[in-house]
């Protein structure tokens, strides 16, 4: 089933696990507390491109059983995703600072 | 092929806007626009999804129509659904919430890997060992996560109000984890990746029972810590699916989320001082309440009004909010006092404890939610020094992030723990519903202390009360 895609050696794999991990690490490591939450649920959002994967996968089951289990996991992945999204946009909605400069609206 | 174009730069589109987004969201001043920026990502991501469309697999075309309903229909459930209940959670309840989301992603991941281990093994080219391995190693990682999530979704909803203990618990779970880790090497070493479907159900069905024992004991105290570890739990396992497929932006999204997830859990656990295994491993609170010595002292009333009155005359007060707070829905009623308070001249600054609330973080978004600047609101380590300072120190629904138990009791439970240092203020008012102990069970002998006066209530109520006390005595003034 490898089309033209781009086929990931291991050791390319391991070398982006490496920088993306490097890129987690400094984003968080400066941040400060009170943006603790929201970035939590905003990473949680993040991880919600499961779905795409998730679509992937279901479109090329090739059995009922497989289809099953795809309308789960692109329904669970959907879910992570879109309510990620809210919840965090609805948090983050509510950081203004004081000096009369409404940040959001 | 065109749509192959297109998917793969919209995957890299994707890792950039979510790369992007999340740096935006980690300053306040730019935090709303990070997770729009994030959000144009997924859209991005989600809808090039489709054009897998064009490229599947020989074997799965004649089922193409049936797979494009099934996913499309679950998207649209799944957004739905999720959009909905995101809209109408209450604030307060929003660290479940996210366990909730989370593990659905955790979910899907495993569901990918069923998918993966589940396919029919004819599609000639066949895998590696390592690709079978990392598909089973990501769906045990995302089992756990979704199990694991969907429990400390229940005890922070109150669903769930029991703490699983019992000894030998760990030799249980070392049991299942060892079995689940059993079977799964023999789908990747013993089958080559295509165990019969009943081994691989065994599989999953014991990774999620491993996620529920692994949570059941743990306390809720303790939960903001553990749905942070899952958090990166389904980072990594999207991570690893999304090396299984071949997917770059699955892979950096989630290793992102799952190396700075890690992170996020240790600074919370470290602001509890608590090691990340003390809370997996250990029976948090279960011998507390014996150990405890008699505390000498007398919890001394004070009526609302009065304590309103004589903040109205302070020159500083520093109010330290807890979880009662946002329970009570008290904190529009006390940013109005905050407001009267600063209108006579008083200095007034919230101190914040790295756990207030129920997560690193919610009760600046409770609080940033009745709309109190957040210049206002200061760190423990910011504010601590200022105690000394401060003529009042107003605890509304804290407990234990105020025990000075913390830094004296070696036998306490929470020894060890920062606090916030309020016991050093001239004077303390607690605001309190009854006498009860805090989310610890742990006794607080901050109560006790000479220097601090119980304002027994509601906090929402008490509030209004020192309203009411302040604004009559401004206005009988004039």
């Amino acid at each position: 089933m490898e089309h033209a895609t781009t086929v990931l050696t291991g050791f390319v794999a391991l070398y982006i696990f490496m920088l993306a991990a490097f890129t987690g690490y400094e984003i968080i490591g400066r941040v400060p507390s009170i943006l603790h939450t929201p970035l939590m649920s905003g990473s949680n959002f993040v991880h919600g491109i499961v779905v795409v994967g998730a679509i992937y996968a279901t479109l090329n089951a090739t059995s009922v059983l497989e289809q099953a289990i795809g309308f789960f996991g692109v329904l669970l992945g959907a879910g992570n995703a879109a309510g990620g999204y809210v919840v965090t946009e609805r948090m983050l909605d509510m950081f203004k600072s004081s000096d009369k400069k409404p940040a959001g609206k | 092929m065109n749509a192959q174009l297109l998917i793969e730069v919209s995957a890299l589109a994707a890792s950039f806007l979510f790369i992007y987004g999340l740096k935006r969201m980690s300053s306040p001043v730019t935090a709303r626009s990070g997770i729009v920026v994030a959000g144009y990502g997924m859209l991005v991501a989600v809808l090039a999804s489709f054009l897998y469309t064009f490229g599947v697999a020989e074997a799965a075309k004649p089922h193409l129509t049936t797979n494009a309903i099934v996913a499309i229909t679950a998207l649209l459930i799944g957004v739905g659904w999720a959009w909905w209940s995101g809209k109408k959670v209450e604030m307060t309840a929003m660290p479940q919430m996210v366990a909730l989301y989370n593990g659905m992603g955790g979910g899907s991941a495993a569901a990918i890997a069923a998918m993966v281990l589940l396919a029919t093994p004819t599609e000639g080219a066949s895998h590696g060992s390592l690709h079978y391995l990392v598909t089973v190693f990501g769906g045990l990682i995302g089992a756990v996560s979704l199990s694991g999530s969907l429990i400390a979704w229940a005890k922070l909803d109150g669903r769930i109000n029991k703490t699983l203990r019992m000894t030998g618990i760990q030799a249980i779970n070392g049991t299942i984890m060892l079995a689940t880790l059993g079977i799964g090497l023999y789908i990747v070493f013993g089958a080559g990746g295509h165990a019969p479907a009943g081994v691989t159900v065994a599989f999953f069905a014991l990774a999620l029972i491993f996620g529920v024992m692994m949570t059941m004991p743990i306390g809720g105290a303790d939960m903001p810590v553990v749905i942070s570890l899952y958090n990166a739990f389904t980072g990594l396992a999207v991570g690893l699916e999304g090396y299984v497929l071949n997917n770059p932006a699955l892979m950096i999204a989630g290793m992102v989320v799952g190396s700075a997830g890690t992170l996020l859990t240790l600074l919370m656990a470290k602001a509890m001082n608590r090691s990340v295994s003390n809370v997996i491993f250990s029976n948090f609170g279960a011998a507390g309440d014996e150990q405890q010595g008699e505390i000498k002292g007398s919890m001394k009333p004070v009526d609302a009004g009065d304590a309103g009155i004589q903040m109205r005359y302070a020159s500083k007060v520093i109010i330290a909010p807890g979880y009662g707070l946002a329970v009570a829905q008290a904190q529009h009623k006390l940013f109005e006092f905050v407001k009267l308070l600063q209108a006579a001249g008083v200095e007034v600054k919230f101190a914040i404890h790295p756990v207030a609330g129920r997560m690193p973080g919610h009760m600046n978004v409770l609080l940033a939610e009745a709309g109190v600047p957040y210049d206002i609101i200061y760190d423990m380590e910011d504010i601590n020094g200022e105690f000394k300072e401060a003529d009042f120190a107003i605890v509304i629904g804290a407990n234990d992030t105020v025990n000075p138990a913390a830094r004296t009791n070696k036998s306490s439970p929470i020894y060890g723990m920062p606090i916030l240092n309020v016991d050093q203020a001239k004077q303390v008012f607690v605001v309190k519903r009854g006498q009860g102990k805090g989310y610890s069970g742990v006794e607080n002998e901050l109560f006790f202390a000479d220097n601090t006066n119980l304002v027994y209530g509601d906090a929402q109520k008490v509030m209004v009360a020192m309203i009411q006390a302040v604004k009559s005595l401004d206005g009988g003034g004039h």
